[in-house]
């Protein structure tokens, strides 16, 4: 495309097909304490 | 839902339902924005849009249009969210997999913003039991049902001042997980003062994750950050943070300090940090509080607070050695969309326990009594409060539906909402404000790290 470029596919939507594990670390254990920041956690399925 | 904005030079938008993000040219940046609210694109690009956009030629605003259309048919934009189903974010009976183990109701240095009251939660300086901390192990063992991965962060007060709890809870953790079918994961937040030789080597082997707390400059640290008899604590706590970190291999940290209405210039903050050797884990974050707290950040300061994320990011886009914790978004290989919609799981997937054995949503509810979960030695759980926690996710909460940042940030903390609303559902504005700054600036570093943008 000329005035398009993407940086990141529909990851969201394919995620809905094997997500919902609950496995995966609770957010506010990894850094934070004090503020929800979810879109940096990892999946436990992709380790 | 289309977010379209401009950061670092580069013109981004979001495909918010699908996960998409796309670089745009200004050309395309300019129309896209005049048309993201629409629910689909029309066939054909409206002449009223075209009017508004005199300064481009109408054949290549159709090139533009063509393209848009393009990657709508594909799915990567104006995206329906009709794959998702917000009844898969309700987790019944919702198993508890996740632990703040409050070992210690006791602090050695005297936090001027601290949401624990220096320590104590106001509940009286205690440590855990190591009678208490078996019976929370038992606790999460019994409640997490299928879920395997259990984690229990050592927290405060200051959990070093509880080294014999910590470690028993591990050794018997340890004894127990594989029978049980667990396993478990432990981390420590700490303030360094009381680190040696002996509980570096221990943390080091024994925690998957450390928190190192550091507000950054020596002044910055020192004003907030007093030991109990009133003395800076940086030259005291920086050494040993460096010595852990160097024999830390490559197992995770963060350096994690607080910024308040003093230190409004927390980019220097965050550089400082890093220029001490801790580039691998940096987190600085806004003071949490109600809005008479003193060191919270309030709607007076969240437009200077916002400016300075943008400092940052052109300050750290050339930097990718440096790992600022709120610019770490990760477009691809993320949670799914489920855990998107449900958040951090406070007061049903992860609770908090106090050197009494009382059960709270997380640790900053502990010692608000409307909010008490249950208790070890009674073996209360209050199964409607835990459920009211459980049943909030992006589609139930106030004002999130409506937000294009509600996959990445989930809808918020729950106590920070408490904290200035009075209602654990209603977004906190000024959370989300600069949460959303900090996305678009996490998005712009990446759109530029990848050589899409300059």
């Amino acid at each position: 495309m000329k005035h398009v470029k993407t940086l990141n596919g529909a990851t969201l939507k394919s995620s809905a097909a094997h997500g919902g594990c609950g496995e995966c670390q609770t957010s506010c254990q990894s850094a934070c304490k004090t503020s929800c920041t979810v879109a940096n956690q990892k999946c436990e399925h992709k380790k | 839902m289309v977010h379209t904005f401009e950061n670092l030079g580069c013109y981004i938008a979001v495909d918010v339902n699908s996960g998409a993000v796309h670089v745009l040219d200004k050309m395309m940046f300019d129309l896209l924005r005049r048309i993201e609210n629409l629910p689909r694109m029309p066939e054909r690009c409206p002449d009223e849009v075209k009017s508004e956009l005199g300064e481009y030629a109408p054949e290549e605003l159709d090139e533009c249009w063509a393209e848009l259309l393009e990657l709508q048919e594909n799915g990567l934009l104006f995206e329906r969210d009709d794959y998702v189903n917000p009844a898969m974010a309700l987790v019944k009976n919702a198993p508890v997999k996740a632990l703040c183990l409050n070992v210690s109701h006791d602090c050695n240095l005297r936090c001027k913003y601290c949401f624990a009251s220096t320590g104590d939660f106001g509940l009286g300086r205690k440590t855990m039991s190591v009678e208490t901390a078996k019976r929370a192990i038992d606790f999460v063992i019994q409640r997490s049902g299928i879920r395997r991965n259990i984690e229990v962060d050592f927290f405060g007060g200051e959990p070093l001042m509880a080294m014999d709890t910590v470690k028993e809870t591990v050794k018997y953790a340890r004894s127990i997980e594989e029978e049980k079918g667990k396993r478990f994961r432990f981390t420590i937040t700490t303030n360094g003062v009381l680190l040696n030789e002996e509980n570096i080597a221990y943390i080091n082997e024994t925690m998957d994750n450390c928190v190192l707390s550091l507000d950054g400059r020596a002044c910055v640290n020192d004003a907030h950050r007093p030991t109990a008899n009133g003395k800076g604590s940086y030259d005291l706590i920086v050494p040993k943070f460096q010595k852990l970190v160097e024999k830390r291999g490559d197992k995770d940290f963060y350096l994690r300090g607080t910024f308040t209405r003093d230190n409004l210039d927390f980019a220097e903050d965050v550089l400082h940090i890093a220029s001490l050797g801790f580039e691998r884990g940096v987190s600085v974050e806004p003071a949490v509080g109600k809005p008479d707290d003193p060191f919270a950040i309030t709607e007076d300061e969240v437009e200077t607070v916002k400016a300075e994320y943008d400092t940052l990011a052109r300050a750290l886009v050339d930097h990718p050695e440096i790992n600022f914790f709120h610019f770490n978004v990760d477009l691809e290989q993320g949670p799914c969309v489920i855990k998107r919609m449900r958040g951090c799981g406070a007061g049903s997937e992860y609770v908090c326990i106090t050197p009494d054995g009382d059960i709270y949503p997380c640790h900053q509810f502990v010692g608000n009594e409307a909010f008490k979960l249950g208790n070890l030695y009674d073996e209360s759980f209050d199964l409607e409060l835990s459920a009211k926690f459980a049943g909030m996710n992006i589609y139930t909460r106030k004002e999130c539906g409506s937000c294009w940042a509600k996959f990445y940030c989930s809808g918020g903390c729950s106590a920070a909402n408490y904290n200035v609303n009075g209602d654990i559902t209603q977004p906190s504005h000024v959370g989300c404000e600069m949460e959303r700054k900090r996305l678009e600036c996490a998005i712009a570093i990446k759109a530029i790290r990848a050589g899409l943008a300059e």
